[in-house]
This record gives structure tokens, C-alpha cells and sequence, in this order.
């Protein structure tokens, strides 16, 4: 056990993937320079510049090549720089990686990890901070992970090199360094399609993922100083959605606060609205609230604050549950 | 002024250079290109009684399709696209299932183990990178196999295009492209996909070679595709060809190719037909006759009329196998999912 932050973490758990000699790692800058958030640093000098791939700038290819190579029985682990990067690999992943298993009738598989850092609150330029994982919820055939600890970040990377299905793994910018914890060494895994219930409480329940989970711990600690007993949800893993463990403990607290950054429209939040009214509507005390990111491009350094959903948004919409 | 292509046979079956191929190589490659040509006439005729969806007929390219398949050893990857079915068939893929995958159903898309051939990839050029990524593997695991992808002109307008000769130029991987250039994407003349004067020279801008090869003439591209297969194993990289050639047909069962084609254009180039030029060839040395022709052309409509029964015959695809293919195993998700659209189709 050491106390890592979330990029040393990640980089222990690629270390440990690659004693799998079917695993290779693509991307641009993870090499030499160990990416450009250090996640791969020094990977390549301990296991050779075949294993840990340095790439030209093109992630249409990087996507293609790694799904090719997982066709013909490698693991590849993916690197995008940036989620808001991935939009010209997006039509292999949608057309091709998500798909090749049902095209082929499992003849075929991809099994692969497209790692996306994702998310604001580092004052980076255009394009650099976004949350659009729901472009990838919405398509069949993937799986999508958010990692929120050091811990669940290597454990997940692990549980996704080891699915046999392609793994959208998202991981907070803005936690890879502002976040320490205990990280058991070896391999062990996070199970992709568990959530975990990080805090107990009775009265509501606050559900959310990735770098929201420090807002709402945060929230969750100023309800209960004002006599608020919330229950805290980290999702982990956004497909398969865990909807046991949702529903569970909402039926019991009768009150749902879904948190999120991304956008409101289309997000998360409202797959996860639509099952508890259908499955625990009678339980339900209040409305559910959803405290997410606008439906806007996420501004830049100077108003990223006006966008990121803050403590005292969740906190006011746990507070208009307990009202109504 | 053009670059000539390679060319061994010319339309009339007069060699034009040395002819490497035995005799019994040039009737096996003929006999191939024959049974390619049955299988394609038959699909288009099915389409036409309704019995399978929108055909993609390859009429006119057996010469590029049979030539680039003919030398592959069976460990090596073809990755090709829905207009392939000669190639893909040559190199294992069964007829029944690429006439299952055209009627619908999911299962024609399940390559028999051992085959290395992905399903037909239907949207233009992004499949070309995959042959890289699997040509990639092989390097990387160290086998001596090798990938080849085919793609048409309009395929090489592709974004992908470009990515997936950059990898293969900067990794120097096994691999060949095989651009069918049959002079029209849909409607849209290969002059307007690219202004540069061949498609094989844009290689050169990647650091591999490229070559132009005769598309019509199957023993000319059998022979630069064995040439590019021994670069590649030899580990000297990659090879982009450009087999000059022509759709005979529409687009499409559904396209209607008088819009924007002139007959007389068409006609020229049935005179330019890559049977033909071979048939003439073996008759002059005596290795053809009417009675090998009539009993070649019966064996293959036989097989083909055996993979159009097996097609057709397969168990109905039930509403649960819709769901089979998304996962390795389902999630809660669609099980429940499942068990809905279960509850009305009984």
C-alpha cells in the first residue's frame, strides 16, 4: 500500500498491464515525454518503444490501428490527450469498435480501452475541458467507466483491460494530481458495472461521478452540519448502469440529487431520472433534481466556475427535495 | 500522359511481356474469375426477384479482385469492402454468407474460424486502417502474415485513407493497399476525387512504393500483388497498387449508372473485359476448350446455387438473437431489454 495521486496510479496500473505481453499503449506524447499529463512516464523505457507506442497526430488512426491490433489478439490501451479530441476518432469507434462483435456474430471482437482525460476546473484553452461522455453512453456495444480515486482509477483501468468488450475510460483532469489515496500494489480490479455507495445516510440521496464526487462529498458534509443525513452514490461506471444500487437506496431515502458536468440535456442524469420514476415512482418524496453543467460549451478559465456545478448548487437542490 | 501500367496480357490475350505463370496457374486463376462472375450475376438476379437487398455487383474488376487474393498464404488478413466478394471469397470467405449478409441477416457477417477475412466493411475507407493495425499485430508479435486491404478511388478521398498509409509508411508495416480504381465513385468521376495524376503515386508522398498495375488483366496483378507479398514479409514495408479498372454495372442494385455514364463508354470497356483477354490466352495454347468452359461454368453454378439454398434456409434471426451480438455477456440493461421485446413476439 502506497498513497498515490490518480496519475501515479494510472501509471502503476499501466505498469502492471504490460507484464500481459498482449498489451501495447498508443498515443501521441506517452512515450519519450510520458504524456501530457505524465500518465505514462517512463512506461516505455521499462518496456520498449513496441510496447508503449509513441504515435503521429492522428486519432482516427490510433483508434483504427488499436482496433485492428485487438482483432488480431493484442490488448491495446488507447491515450487520447483529451476528450475533446477524440471527435475524429469518433466515427471508428462508433462505426467499427463498438460494433465489430455483433457484425461479426462474436467472430470478431475489440477488446480495447480508450482512455479520455476529461473535464474542466484547470483554466486549459478551447476544447480542452469537456464532458461529453454521453455521446458515448448513447452507442451500443461500448462500455463507459469514470474513474474518481486513485484506487478505482487502477482498478477500473485493470477490470477494463480485462473486459472483453471496448472500454470508454474516463478519467478527471482535474483529480489526476489533487487527489491522493492508498493503492494496494499488484493487480487487483474496481468490477466495471458495480457502483459503490461512499457515504450512508437516510434522508437523500446524492448520486454522481468522476470529479463531481469531491463537490458532493463536500455537500454531503454541509447537509449533515445543518442536519441532512445524505447518502452518496459513486456511479463508477456509466454502462451497464449499477440500477439496483440506485434504486436501493433511493426507494429508502425517497429524495434523488443526480450531479453531474456535462450538460444537462440528453446527460446521464436523465437515463437515471427516467428509471427511478419508473421503478421507485411511489417511493418518491420530492421531484428528482439534477445539478449539471449548462447545456453550453464549457467556458473558458475565467468562467469555468460559473459552470462546473459548485457545493452550493447540490447543496440547494438536496435542500428543495427536503422542502417539497 | 498517364504512367503505363503493368501490363503482361493486353486485351486481345497477346502478352505484352514475359509470362511468369504456369498454364495450370492462368486456368486456375480464369476458373476463379468465372465463378467470381456467376456468383455476381446471380446475387444481382436475386436482388431483382426480391430475394436479397441493395447488391453491389463487381462485374468488369474479377481481374483485380481474383489477382489480388490468388497469392495470399492463409495466415495472412484480407480487409475488404462491399464490393469484394470475388476477393473475399477466394481468400475462404463462403458465397452463402456473403449472400446472407445482402439478404439481412447478421450471420453472414460471422467469418467460419481459421478464414481471415473481416466482414465486408460497408461505409468508404475506414477499414483500410484496420488492415494496418492487424498488419501492425503481426509485426509486433513477430509472424511472418501479412494484411492486404481493397477499397475503391473514392475511398482514397477519406480522411482514413490518409491516416492509415501514414501508419503504414511510418511503422513500415506488412501490408498492401489494393485501390480498385474502376474510374467512378457512385457518380462521381475519378477525376474529382483527386487532381493528382495516379492514385499510386500519392504512396510516394508516404516513403512506399506504388504501383500501377493493368486491373483487367488478372496475371499482371497477380504478379505485382506477389511482388508487394514478398516486400512486405521481407519486412520492407508496405505497397499501395492501383489496379486500373471499371464497374460495368450501376453503383448499386438501387443506382441507375445512365444518369451519369454514356453507353458507348461502357461498351468500350467491355471490350477491355478481364475474362475475355485470359480465355483468349489459353485457347492459344491449347489449355482451353468449349467443353472445360461449359464444365467449369456448371460446377460453379451448382456451388453457387448450393450457398443461395443454405442462405436462404437459415433459421429465422429471432428477436432474442437481435440482442445476442451486443456483448459478451448481456448486461442487466438489455436483458430486461430483451425480455420486453420478447414479451411481444411470441
Amino acid at each position: 500500500m502506497r498513497t498515490l495521486n490518480m496519475a501515479q496510479a494510472l501509471r502503476d496500473a499501466h505498469d502492471v498491464a504490460l507484464e500481459d505481453p498482449r498489451v501495447v499503449i498508443l498515443g501521441e506524447d506517452i512515450g519519450r515525454a510520458g504524456g501530457v499529463f505524465r500518465v505514462t512516464d517512463g512506461l516505455q523505457q521499462r518496456h520498449g518503444s513496441d510496447r508503449v507506442i509513441d504515435t503521429p497526430v492522428s486519432e482516427s488512426g490510433i483508434v483504427g490501428t488499436a482496433y485492428g491490433m485487438a482483432i488480431a489478439g493484442l490488448r491495446p490501451i488507447v491515450e487520447i490527450q483529451f476528450l475533446g479530441f477524440v471527435y475524429p476518432a469518433y466515427d471508428q469507434i462508433v462505426s467499427h469498435v463498438a460494433r465489430i462483435r455483433n457484425r461479426s456474430q462474436h467472430r470478431f471482437t475489440a477488446p480495447m480501452v480508450i482512455r479520455l482525460p476529461y473535464g474542466a476546473g484547470i483554466g486549459a484553452a478551447e476544447h480542452h475541458s469537456e464532458s461529453t461522455e454521453a455521446i458515448f453512453t448513447h452507442i451500443a456495444g461500448l462500455k463507459v467507466v469514470v474513474a474518481s480515486t486513485p484506487e478505482n482509477a487502477k482498478g477500473l483501468l485493470l477490470a477494463a483491460l480485462e473486459d472483453p468488450d471496448p472500454v470508454i475510460f474516463l478519467e478527471p483532469i482535474r483529480l489526476y494530481r489533487s487527489t491522493t489515496g492508498d493503492v494496494a500494489e499488484g493487480h487487483y480490479i474496481t468490477p466495471i458495472g458495480e457502483s459503490v455507495t461512499i457515504q450512508r445516510g437516510d434522508d437523500v440521496t446524492l448520486i454522481a461521478y468522476g470529479a463531481m464526487i469531491r463537490e458532493t462529498l463536500q455537500a454531503a458534509n454541509l447537509l449533515e452540519s445543518v442536519g441532512v443525513s445524505a447518502e452518496v452514490i459513486d456511479l463508477q461506471t456509466l454502462v451497464p448502469l449499477d440500477s439496483e444500487l440506485i434504486l436501493k437506496s433511493v426507494k429508502r431515502t425517497g429524495r434523488a440529487v443526480l450531479v453531474h458536468e456535462a450538460p444537462r440535456t440528453g446527460g446521464v442524469g436523465a437515463e437515471i431520472a427516467a428509471q427511478i420514476q419508473a421503478q421507485a415512482l411511489y417511493s418518491l418524496l420530492a421531484p428528482i433534481e439534477r445539478v449539471t453543467g449548462w447545456d453550453l460549451v464549457v467556458p473558458l478559465r475565467k468562467a469555468e466556475h460559473h459552470y462546473i456545478p459548485s457545493v452550493e448548487r447540490i447543496t440547494a437542490a438536496a435542500r428543495r427535495t427536503l422542502e417539497s | 500522359m498517364l504512367a503505363e501500367p503493368t501490363r503482361i496480357l493486353d486485351a486481345d490475350g497477346s502478352p505484352v511481356s514475359e509470362v511468369e505463370h504456369e498454364l495450370d496457374t492462368v486456368r486456375y486463376l480464369y476458373r476463379s474469375m468465372v465463378t467470381a462472375r456467376i456468383f455476381d450475376r446471380k446475387a444481382s438476379a436475386l436482388q431483382r426477384q426480391g430475394r436479397l437487398a441493395t447488391y453491389a455487383p463487381f462485374e468488369g474488376q474479377e481481374a483485380s479482385q481474383i489477382g489480388t487474393a490468388a497469392s495470399l498464404k492463409e495466415e495472412d488478413w484480407l480487409v475488404a469492402s462491399y464490393r469484394d466478394a470475388a476477393a473475399m471469397n477466394l481468400h475462404g470467405y463462403p458465397w452463402e454468407l456473403l449472400l446472407a449478409g445482402r439478404m439481412g441477416d447478421e450471420r453472414g457477417g460471422h467469418t467460419p474460424e481459421g478464414i481471415n477475412v473481416l466482414p465486408p466493411s460497408i461505409t468508404v475507407g475506414g477499414h483500410m486502417i484496420h488492415a494496418a493495425g492487424i498488419a501492425w499485430a503481426q509485426k509486433i508479435k513477430k509472424n511472418n502474415a501479412i494484411a492486404v486491404t481493397i477499397f475503391g478511388d473514392g475511398a482514397t478521398s477519406e480522411g482514413d485513407f490518409h491516416e492509415a498509409m501514414n501508419f503504414a509508411g511510418v511503422f513500415e508495416l506488412p501490408m498492401i493497399f489494393v485501390c480498385q480504381n474502376n474510374g467512378w465513385a457512385i457518380s462521381t468521376p475519378r477525376e474529382r476525387q483527386t487532381a493528382s495524376e495516379t492514385i499510386a503515386q500519392k504512396a510516394h508522398a508516404y516513403g512506399f512504393t506504388g504501383v500501377l498495375v493493368d486491373g483487367n488483366d488478372v496475371l499482371a496483378v497477380d504478379q505485382v500483388i506477389r511482388h508487394s507479398i514478398d516486400r512486405a514479409r521481407q519486412g520492407k514495408g508496405p505497397t499501395l497498387v492501383e489496379a486500373l479498372t471499371y464497374r460495368i454495372r450501376g453503383h448499386t442494385t438501387a443506382d441507375d449508372h445512365s444518369r451519369y455514364r454514356e453507353k458507348t463508354h461502357i461498351e468500350s470497356w467491355r471490350r477491355n473485359d478481364p475474362l475475355n483477354r485470359v480465355q483468349k490466352f489459353l485457347k492459344a495454347h491449347d489449355a482451353w476448350s468449349a467443353q472445360w468452359q461449359s464444365e467449369i461454368e456448371q460446377s460453379a453454378s451448382s456451388q453457387i446455387e448450393h450457398a443461395v439454398t443454405r442462405a436462404e434456409n437459415l433459421a429465422p434471426f429471432d428477436v432474442g438473437e437481435i440482442f445476442s451480438g451486443s456483448f459478451a455477456e448481456l448486461t442487466p440493461t438489455l436483458l430486461e431489454q430483451r425480455q420486453e421485446a420478447e414479451g411481444y413476439d411470441s
